[in-house]
Formats: structure tokens, sequence, C-alpha cells
């Protein structure tokens, strides 16, 4: 995906064309931080709202809010209708084989502590492995961490080299008879490295070994098709793709499904229910126990909504530009630091700077009305890998623009100026 | 001067590029390890305590400037006084870093220069990690947490 160059995708110097009509329907993009625009490049953390989401969730609160699958009144059959429609929305937009495939969780981390729990462990015995790489998210390793301790089993981890790819080498070498799960993200949340996930599935499965992608951050920046990939499970989260925090959803081939116990018990999920003996529903809804979050699950759908009218094309070449003008700009600074140089990288690039660490930065850097993240992102075990306690991380969404990337880049001179790192003169930026 | 300026003033800047204090004592009486799960910031605070008075103290870690800074400072204040008298001041320190108005700035001396960093409330546990995990090595040694 970073193939592009900038002068390829846009004209020098030049926004993309349509990039001003998509702000205009984000509203929390016209706001200032102190003094500054707000240039939000946190956008792997979480993303920003466009009005058709919240139009979307409003409307149906307004106008068609009952309980979901619980009632013949005429607000639940509305409400059921609606929540249904998301769930084919969703399946739609993965490639699912149809709507039974999709469980709407929490967000990503939920659909892997679901997997962990109702598929994972009661398969595991002692001696056996899940094999996961090390750049995944904390997400994509203590659930797996968890049951691994509980029944006796230990995790087995896939190198990152330096320049932060997974090779499918030695992801093979590590696949055996012991290894009941490989659990992998699609795009690494810390560097963007996006996978080779259609590979290493097929590793996995000629290995007769089910898989679990982390979809988390590729899902807002690519199409997936998990027909293609050929992928068990495949999570990821409406917060991260321009819906609403709370929901996300977990695809399940059929057949894994069809095979798994609950994971939480209530209402919902159940098909009869007495003190003797309790059946449970197919699934999703035997996946889904209480009311679901119906009016976020009609978020996330608009939210999808909203991504397919801007289209895969114009943003991936737009977030392509982003993420080339933004490296052309970093390695150009003295002293900076790129962690990861994948081949194929979507929407994240992180850093760090000699003589300011990176929790300093991202605090003048808010100062600039850049928001960026500081810290280990979540992946502790990757930061070891490269032997930093913290990066920043710049991260953009269909949104951001040159002139945002420009505004990061001026941030980053202004800290190396307060720094004394510019050659000003200690202390000579300060006054 | 804006506030980032007033955050990241010489002094600050100074003690973050070259800590005092950095390193081991010969003579330990505790031994603290304090973490920063937010940032990732690590320190260990040694010192040695005779009869009530700390008569040493040093610190090792990787840190941000502020959370370096902070425990340099620290050690230069803290030298030579009693348990009570560093618990005294550490509240005064905090009350000063959370901007509390009934913090008296008087008897922070150098510690002052952290002061910016009430203007930035993300911060507040990178100038107090130093401080709470001195007062575990004081109390005998163990781990701490900002979270």
């Amino acid at each position: 995906m970073s193939s592009a160059t900038p002068s390829e995708a846009i004209g020098a110097g030049g926004e993309a064309p349509d990039v001003e009509r998509w702000r205009a329907d984000f509203p929390i993009l016209g706001r200032r931080v102190g003094g500054a625009a707000l240039s939000y490049l946190d956008n792997a953390a979480t993303t920003q709202k466009p009005r058709q989401v919240l139009a979307a969730m409003q409307r149906f609160y307004e106008a068609s809010y009952g309980s979901v699958a619980r009632g013949v009144h005429q607000l639940s059959a509305e409400a059921t209708q609606q929540y249904e429609a998301a769930r084919a929305r969703v399946a739609a937009f993965l490639g699912a084989a149809s709507p039974e495939e999709i469980v709407f969780v929490r967000g990503t981390t939920e659909a892997a502590n679901l997997v962990a729990w109702s598929f994972a462990r009661p398969r595991l015995q002692p001696g056996d492995e899940i094999l996961v790489t090390e750049l995944e998210h904390h997400s994509n390793v203590v659930p797996w961490q968890m049951v691994c301790e509980e029944r006796g089993a230990r995790l087995a981890v896939v190198p990152v080299d330096g320049s932060g790819e997974v090779d499918p080498g030695e992801f093979a070498r590590r696949l055996g008879p012991q290894t009941k799960l490989a659990a992998f993200a699609h795009v690494s949340n810390a560097l963007g490295t996006i996978l080779p996930v259609a590979e290493l599935v097929r590793l996995a499965r000629a290995a007769g070994v089910p898989t679990f992608v982390d979809g988390a951050q590729s899902a807002p920046h690519m199409a997936v098709d998990v027909g293609l990939l050929g992928c068990d499970f495949f999570a990821f989260s409406g917060h991260k793709l321009y819906g609403p925090t709370g929901i996300g959803a977990l695809y399940g081939r059929r057949e894994r499904l069809a095979a798994m116990p609950p994971w939480q018990g209530g209402g919902g999920m159940i098909r009869s229910v007495s003190f003797e003996r309790t059946t449970y529903d197919d699934p999703p809804r035997r996946f889904e126990a209480g009311t679901p979050a119906a009016a976020e699950a009609i978020g996330l759908a608009a939210a999808i909504d909203y991504l397919q009218t801007v289209g895969w094309p114009a943003i991936e070449r737009h977030e392509d530009d982003l993420v080339a003008t933004a490296i052309a700009g970093l390695e150009s600074i003295p002293g900076l630091r790129l962690i990861g140089r994948p081949r194929a990288r979507a929407g994240v690039v992180s850093f760090v700077l000699d003589g300011i660490h990176a929790h300093d930065l991202g605090t003048v850097l808010d100062h600039y009305g850049v928001a960026v993240r500081a810290g280990h992102h979540c992946a502790q075990p990757l930061m070891r890998r490269f032997a930093v306690p913290a990066t920043v991380r710049a991260s953009f969404a269909l949104y951001n623009t040159r002139a945002e990337v420009a505004a990061l880049h001026a941030a980053i001179a202004g800290a190396r100026s307060i720094f004394g790192l510019d050659g000003s003169g200690s202390g000579e930026g300060r006054r | 001067m804006n506030e980032l300026q007033v955050l990241y003033q010489e002094v600050l800047l100074d003690h973050y590029r070259s800590p005092r204090n950095r390193g081991h004592l010969e003579s330990v009486t505790g031994r603290a390890e304090g973490h920063n799960p937010l940032c990732g910031d690590r320190i260990a605070v040694e010192v040695e305590v005779e009869e009530g008075r700390l008569r040493n103290v040093a610190f090792e870690g990787s840190g941000c400037a502020i959370s370096t800074a902070s425990a340099s400072l620290m050690t230069e204040a803290i030298a030579g006084l009693a348990e009570e008298e560093i618990a005294a001041l550490f509240e005064q320190f905090r009350k000063a870093v959370t901007g509390d108005p009934a913090a008296d700035l008087e008897p922070l001396g150098k510690l002052a220069v952290l002061c910016g960093v009430k203007d930035f409330p993300m911060r507040v546990k990178c100038a107090t990690l130093a401080w709470h995990t001195l007062l575990a090595a004081m109390a005998g040694g163990g781990r701490v947490s900002t979270e």
C-alpha cells in the first residue's frame, strides 16, 4: 500500500481533491487545541465520527428504539430488523458467507477473549501451544496467555525482523501438532506493517491449525475478504473504523462457531431454560448474552456505509500519500529514527528522536495541536524487540491532510528547538 | 514564556541531560523500583538511611525529561534530611505540581522548576514517580506503580 509516492498520488504540494469534503462530515475536526488548530493523528487508537454515524444512531433512538429480539411490539420489531440489517452489513463488508458468521462484540479485545475462552480453552492440553507474533497488541497476547496458563499450555512466538516484518518461514517453522491456534495481526498497530495474512493462513491450514486474525488496524484501511484470507476468525473494532465505541464484530467460520460452547450466559442466547437444563441458541445469538448494543451496531453499519461511499481506492490512495509524505519529512529530521521499515505499510508511522523522550515529544506536539500517541502502544514485547521504551506514533485516517502532516513536522522542529537540539544554542528557541 | 517553555526550562533540561546522583550506593538500606505504565518510565531508587536521616541516595532508570529531572532534583533536595522532613517536602512538592493553591513554594528551592507540570495534568505522574519510589525505598523497599 505504501508504494505510491506523493507525486504519483496527488499533484505536488496539493491536497487530495476530496479531502475537504470528507472533513466537513466530521464536526470535531473544526475544534482547536489551546491556540492551535487540531491535527488529529491518533487514528490507530480511535477515529473520529462522521455526522452520518451520529445521525443514524440518533434516528434509531428517536424513531425505532426498542428491545432487540424480545418483544412482539412494533418498536421491538423495528429494532430487531435494524440490528440484524447491521449484522448483514458487517457480513457483506467482510465477505462472510452469511450474517450468521458475524457475532457482535464490544470490540476486537472482546472478540479475542471470546475465541480464547470458547474455542481455544476446551482444546488446550498441557504442552500445547498458541502461536502469536512478536508484534501483537497486548489484546492478542493476554487472552491466549490466560487460557494457556489455566490449561498448562504456552505461547509460542514468531520473531519480528529488524524492518518490523514477520517472515512466513519463521511462522511455518513453529507450527506443529502442538499448535492449537495461530493468532496474529493483519496490520501492526505500533509499526503499520501489513502482515502476509493470506500466506500465514495458508501455512497454518496446511498444518491443520485454526487461525484468528486481529483486524483492528486493517479493517479501517483496506478491503477485507475473509473468504480470500481463508482464516477461521477475524475481528475488528467499530470505533477505529469511524463507528461508535462499544461495538465490534467477530467473524467466525460457520462450522467453527457451531461447534463452540457459549461464552457468557444470560438472556437472548438460549433456546429453553429450566433449572435442570438449558439449551442454547444457534450462533451468532449463542454468543450474544444480554441486551445487545443495538444503537452502536446500527452506528457501525452507518460507518461501513460511509467508508464504502468514499470508496477504498480513494481512501488507500490518500492515506498512502499521507504516510509517504510523513515519512519523507521525518527522514529529513536530524536524530529521528523510524521504528520499522516494512515494505507494505498501512496508516501508521512510528519513530523516536535522539535527545527527546517520546513522552516529552508527545506533550510538545500536543501544544502545537498535533495529537499523536506516545508510549508503548500496548505492544511492550515489540518495544523490547526494538530496544526502545516508547515511540511516538502518527496514524492517519481518510480525513487527514498534508497540512496536518506539515504541522507534525513543524511541531517536531519546535520540540528540537525547545530541547536545544536545533543548533541554535541551548534554550535559544525558548525565548 | 508560554506554558511549554515554563515546563521545559533550562534547569530541568540540564538535569535531564546530566542527572545528578545517578548510579548505585555502596551501602544500601532500602531499594525500590517505580514504574509508570502509561509511558513506560522505570526508575530504581537506593537509599542509605541512618538513625532516621537520609545519608545517601542514588537512582537509575530510563524516563522522560520530567521524570528524570525530577529524580535528579529530588536527590539533591533531600540529601541529609530526616525522614519526616522528606515526607513534608514531598507533600509541598505534590501540591505544587498538582496546582493546589495551598502549595508552599518556599521550601521547594530548585524543585520549584517542576511547578510547570501543573499545566500538564497528564504529566504529574512523571514528576512524582521518583518521590513515590523514594518513599517505598525508605520504607524498606518494594515496587510502586503510578497506575
